[in-house]
């Protein structure tokens, strides 16, 4: 069972490497990710806040910008998740009045 | 004292030494968050660990010196609330939800979304930092055999 594991893992990295050899290189103004226009030729969402963060946002970082401020309720929710995994864990975990013994 | 299983001087001196560095480190990221990349969950996060280094290394109750337990939930609550009162009160000053421009205390609408976001930022940060800790003291009060003190 072990030799099958490590077996079906080396052929998974083998495929990401394989897939990884005729990925772009970084910053290639011609790839499609970089494109304002996707093969499709619909707009594609990347070109769009690269051209309109700073005038929509008046911030430099355009990675903030789409965090705090596009898409802030999302950045909501992921903070109310967090409160919400901490709440649990404190419920299930913490003995209240254990000072006394078990 | 506390039980530990094992008790090296340099560890816990460079611990120390480090953890402060750490904090300010973490507070840079969140606070220029703007310009550089970070925010509120990178630097909320490396609070956590400064926090949780000592806590490890020091012991439980030590470390308690440098943050309460009891002080893990209400910092984390108080910076989800900052998040929605940030939220509420462009709502309350008669833009959307969450549309920083509305927040026109902060002067020119520039620093609005600037400390729109700034806000925002110190909110996720004061969570993350708290409740990670939280977790961490939740999941180390379930362990029976660390708990209990050599009387």
């Amino acid at each position: 069972m072990k030799i099958v594991n490590i077996v079906v893992l080396v052929l998974f990295g083998a495929v990401l490497l394989f897939a990884s050899l005729t990925l772009p290189p970084r910053g290639d103004a011609k790839a499609p990710l970089n494109c304002p226009y996707s093969p499709a030729n619909t707009p594609s969402a990347s070109s769009y806040y690269a051209e309109r963060a700073h005038e929509d946002a008046h911030t430099d970082n355009m990675v903030t910008v789409i965090l705090a401020d596009y898409r802030g309720f999302d950045t909501l929710g992921e903070e109310t998740v967090i409160l919400t995994a901490a709440l649990v864990c404190l419920l299930l975990l913490r003995r209240g009045g254990s000072k006394n013994g078990e | 004292m506390e039980n530990r299983d094992f008790n090296c001087p340099i560890v816990l001196l460079i611990s120390r030494m480090v953890s402060p560095f750490i904090m300010l480190f973490a507070l840079y990221i969140i606070f220029h968050g703007h310009y550089s990349p970070g925010g509120g969950f990178q630097g909320g996060t490396m609070l956590a660990a400064a926090v949780l280094l000592t806590r490890i290394t020091s012991g439980y109750s030590v470390s308690q010196f440098q943050f309460k337990t009891a002080l893990t939930m209400p910092l984390g609550a108080a910076g989800v609330l900052i998040y929605w009162g940030t939220g509420f009160s462009s709502l309350l000053l008669g833009k959307s939800f969450l549309n920083y421009s509305a927040l026109t205390v902060f002067g020119s609408v520039d620093n609005a979304h600037s400390m729109g976001i700034l806000l925002v930022e110190v909110g996720v940060g004061l969570a993350v930092m708290a409740l990670l800790i939280s977790i961490y003291d939740d999941l180390f009060a379930g362990e029976p055999i660390m708990v209990k003190d050599n009387e």
